[in-house]
């Protein structure tokens, strides 16, 4: 079996230099085109100009890029001792942030320290995998299995999960959930557990209607029917697809897309920035940028197979779902699937909170993918 | 180590599972991209273009209206104007304040234009100020791009160089009303104006042109980014030629001054409208930006009625001016002859009423040509006595009175020539003898508008059935019918009236000849109220028209034409409440046949 080979005798640690040289360049490659796409577009929603966008991007994009490579060559053993900590931190600052925090649009909350914006939730997002891909490192297949085993990454989930529903932002919550619950999947809990759960909240939903806050419901049944009200809720999707569609196989043409340039689509830099894309490159320069970002994803979800650790894989696998459900939401959105949230296409969308999430998860997946033939013990490895 | 190859197993498992379901979601992504830029491409490419593509009228030019020797009664000059789209202005008290800076708006226009901001669309312009002068207009530019929504028009506007001379005839234009305004596209435009009275209204199609349009890229608040070609250029509007003299008709409204009076001038060979005045007059350039209610209150109370066309709206009895009528029916009749006489004592007895005549102490004895020079009333009621009011009528009608001539200008009115029948119908009585009396001496129910006399006059100088017309391109301009009336009669007539204005004759004393000219003419005094026997017998007699009141006073007329011996201008004038025919219409009648006659009358300009 292919798996005594692996998990036969422990090879040599490797340099700091080495891990550096090692890391998968074509990934980071990858990650920098997509990057690129972005920086196209905002100089071409600024129209034409470097600033006030693109050039700023740019900046925060090389900031980001150094910490993802300092992320990626840091010991994973580090990261296994830090899961915990990480996780009470972020459910410190999450309090915080209901008491001192500053609101935004879409409903997230962040700390102003002056130099700088922490948005706890989105810290979140990777502490609360990191949590339990931690504590599932430490559980054995059979426990893993168990119901018991539920309980505490339930509680490492659903306690963040309701204090960012609460900020209100049902968005991110979600996301949240949804990566910690892959980890949860991939460990190893019963399958049947899932597909009952799913029924269930099918069954939910309309329960949880009278939940929804009233913009909430507005945003549900304007996306079920955007032509109900073109002008007023429906405008943005309407318009969004208008745009995407009148692109065509090639796109109009870079600096040319008439809808994002006559100010017809609206929030172009941020959420609505990869319609301006389909716009002006077309289907041909949409489905390039989606295989890019499919690409680096499929490679985060997958380099677990060739690792070692279940830390490692259950951490870049469920970091890379986390990440997914950006892409998937924001694009679902910007074509009209999906109801608007107001969730960004992280790399190409302008701002800094998106980017960094995943510059940050991905130096953790690239530092799974350089520890991959390391062994961690179940308690972890005593190296703090 | 098993524990790790279970686990690990499960994870593969899973973890390709997932990466499944990844890939599933992106080709699902994938297909709804197909869908919407492949499959419906074609209708997204069309529903971007009808964002961005508006189609912007270009309003049309309005053809001019100009008198027979080209001079401009309607003309079009350029307006500058600055308007606001109030929806592309963030803060508007802000931008109000900086344009303030440049064009001086009063409180009143402020108000106005916050009024108006609050009434309309959003993104339907406001006019800020209009009529602006260059220098404003160019500093008001320079500023634009720090007034959001300001927007700057070169426009063009009418002018009446007229003034208050044409009013009653050319009318004026305004907005149209709120209810019309989706009648056509062009209505919507800011500040299109329509005609609204007069000839602007009646001939406001051949006037208008047709509307140009232009395709421009807008954004998506409607403003403007730039124009696409093809372009398709508007359509100028006719010009419209009337056989009006400008210099007469000023000529006129000077000399009538503040009288509330009608006067038309005609030219009788082709029936042309050289003048027709009716005054007092108002400015219809006021119109043209928009009326103060004050001013527009005060047009509508004045007693002496601005607002009305007296030439073709003002219908008065036409006293004595009607004898000539009469006579010709007496005669065609053969009731009498030119020498037949009658005597007259000042009364007539008809049944237990009597009738007077102006002159108390009476004519004496006198024929039918020498009765109309004096303006005899005996000698008529004598004629009314043997003549059928229905013959009077029948006459009457043949020389225009009662007819609508539809000459083009609003409000003509038809006048009343009564007929048993009418009697009949709108009265539910039978006609009295007493009555025809009466309408002998043009009191009674008859009514005549000064064009309809002015015609009257034109075909007893003629003997033809003159038609009279004041667009240029009306009408045959001079083949008239003859009139079914004896000549011989006619020339009778026609003496009588030349002796009119002869020693002896009632407009002598006032209309004496100043050029060589030779006049004929009639003159009438029409009564507005009741006389009483009270007032007859009482000391000073008949009270005179100086001492009553000016809606008490007689109306004063005349009626007349010149050269006498080859007739060319036909005259009629009514002074509403003048007084006197003879003292007050008569003189007014003679210096604009005069001037008539002496501007040089030049045949209508060809058009260029």
């Amino acid at each position: 079996m292919g798996t005594t080979r692996m998990f036969g005798p422990r090879r040599v640690e490797k340099s700091l230099i080495q891990r550096f040289v090692g890391l998968n360049w074509g990934i980071v490659l990858a990650t920098i085109l997509i990057a690129v796409a972005g920086f196209a577009m905002l100089y071409s929603v600024a129209d034409g100009t470097w600033d006030p966008w693109a050039s700023r991007q740019m900046v925060r994009f090389g900031v980001a890029l150094l910490l993802m490579l300092g992320l990626a060559v840091v010991d994973i053993r580090y990261w296994v001792a830090l899961a915990y900590p990480a996780w009470f931190a972020g459910l410190v600052l999450l309090i915080a942030v209901e008491f001192v925090g500053d609101t935004g649009m879409g409903g997230q909350r962040w700390l102003d320290l002056g130099f700088m914006r922490i948005q706890p939730s989105e810290l979140m997002k990777i502490a609360a995998v990191m949590a339990v891909a931690r504590y599932y490192h430490g559980r054995t297949q059979m426990q893993s299995k168990s119901l018991r085993s539920l309980v505490i990454p339930m509680l490492l989930l659903l306690i963040p999960f309701v204090l960012v529903v609460r900020q209100p932002d049902l968005g991110t919550a979600l996301m949240i959930f949804v990566g910690g619950l892959a980890v949860v999947f991939l460990a190893g809990a019963p399958a049947w557990l899932f597909v009952v759960s799913g029924i269930g909240v099918t069954a939910a939903i309309p329960v949880v209607w009278q939940f929804l806050r009233p913009y909430q419901k507005d945003r549900i049944l304007t996306f079920l029917n955007p032509e109900s009200d073109p002008l007023g809720a429906g405008y943005q999707i309407t318009q969004s697809k208008i745009a995407l569609g009148s692109g065509g196989m090639t796109g109009k043409g870079f600096l040319e897309g008439t809808q994002s340039h006559l100010n017809f689509l609206p929030e172009m830099k941020t959420d609505f920035i990869f319609t301006v894309l389909v716009e002006e490159f077309g289907l041909v320069g949409a489905t390039i940028v989606l295989a890019l970002y499919g690409i680096v994803l499929t490679y985060g979800l997958l380099i677990g197979i060739g690792c070692r650790n279940q830390f490692g894989r259950l951490l870049a696998s469920g970091l890379a779902v986390s990440l997914f459900l950006y892409v998937l939401i924001n694009v679902g959105m910007v074509m009209g699937l999906l109801p608007v949230v107001g969730v960004p296409l992280p790399l190409i969308s302008y701002g800094g909170s998106a980017m960094l999430t995943w510059m940050l998860a991905y130096g953790l997946i690239l530092s799974v993918s350089t520890h991959r033939h390391v062994t961690i013990a179940p308690r972890g490895s005593g190296i703090i | 180590m098993p524990r790790e190859g279970l686990r690990y197993q499960t994870y593969s498992r899973r973890a390709l599972l997932l990466a499944g379901l990844q890939g599933l979601a992106l080709a699902a992504l994938g297909a709804r991209l197909y869908y919407l830029s492949i499959v419906n491409g074609e209708k997204y490419r069309l529903r971007a273009d009808k964002n961005r593509i508006s189609i912007r009228l270009i309003a049309p030019e309005r053809g001019e209206i100009f008198d027979r020797h080209g001079e401009k009664l309607a003309t079009n000059t350029q307006d500058l104007r600055a308007l606001l789209v109030p929806e592309q202005t963030d803060q508007l008290e802000p931008t109000l304040q900086k344009v303030q800076q440049i064009i001086d708006l009063n409180d009143r226009g402020l108000a106005r234009i916050r009024r108006r901001i609050k009434r309309q669309r959003q993104f339907v312009p406001v006019t800020l100020a209009q009529g602006l002068d260059w220098e404003t207009f160019s500093r008001l530019n320079v500023e634009i791009p720090r007034l959001p929504g300001v927007q700057t028009d070169a426009g063009l506007s009418r002018l009446y160089p007229g003034g208050d001379a044409i009013a009653h005839l050319v009318g004026y234009m305004a907005s149209p009303d709120e209810e019309d305004v989706f009648k056509s596209p062009l209505y919507q435009l800011p500040g299109f104006k329509i005609g609204r009275q007069g000839l602007e209204r009646r001939y406001e199609s051949l006037l208008r042109g047709a509307s140009g349009t232009r395709r421009v890229e807008v954004n998506a608040v409607g403003r403007e980014i730039r124009e696409l070609p093809p372009r398709e250029e508007a359509v100028r509007g006719n010009d419209l030629r009337l056989t009006l003299d400008m210099g007469l008709q000023q000529h006129v409204m000077q000399a009538l001054g503040e009288e509330a009076a009608g006067v038309v001038v005609m030219d009788i060979p082709t029936g042309d409208i050289l003048a027709m005045a009716s005054s007092p007059g108002y400015d219809p350039n006021e119109f043209t930006r928009g009326i103060s209610n004050a001013n527009w209150q005060a047009l509508l109370k004045d007693p002496r009625t601005p607002l009305l066309n007296k030439s073709v709206s003002g219908q008065y009895p036409p006293g004595s001016t009607i004898k000539m009528i009469v006579a010709l029916a007496a005669l065609e009749q053969g009731i009498l002859s030119p020498e037949t006489e009658f005597y007259c004592n000042g009364k007539h007895r008809l049944g237990n009423h009597t009738f007077h005549c102006w002159q108390n102490r009476g004519h004496g004895k006198m024929d039918l040509m020498q009765a109309i020079a004096k303006s005899c009333d005996v000698y008529f009621y004598e004629i009314a006595e043997r003549l059928d009011i229905d013959l009077i009528a029948d006459m009457a009608a043949r020389f225009g009175l009662g007819s609508l001539f539809d000459v083009g200008i609003d409000g003509e009115k038809e006048g009343l020539v009564p007929t048993r029948q009418w009697k009949r119908i709108f009265q539910q009585q039978s006609w009295q003898l007493g009555e025809t009396l009466n309408v002998a001496i043009g009191q009674g129910a008859m009514l005549a508008t000064p064009l309809q006399l002015a015609v009257m006059t034109a075909r007893l100088a003629s003997g033809q059935a003159v038609i009279p017309r004041i667009v240029a391109d009306d009408g045959e301009g001079g083949l008239f019918q003859p009139l079914d009336v004896n000549p011989f009669h006619l020339e009778t007539v026609r003496r009588t009236m030349e002796m009119v204005m002869e020693e002896g004759g009632t407009a002598h004393d006032y209309a004496r000849r100043k050029s060589a000219t030779r006049l004929a003419g009639k003159t009438g005094t029409a009564q507005v109220r009741r006389i009483s026997l009270e007032e007859r017998q009482a000391e000073g007699g008949v009270i005179d028209n100086e001492e009553l009141p000016w809606a008490s006073r007689d109306h004063a007329l005349f009626v007349g034409y010149a050269p006498a011996e080859a007739p060319q201008i036909a005259v009629s004038v009514i002074v509403q409440h003048g007084g006197g025919g003879s003292s007050v219409a008569a003189p007014l009648a003679r210096q604009f046949l005069d001037k008539a006659l002496e501007t040089a009358r030049r045949p209508i300009e060809e058009q260029v």
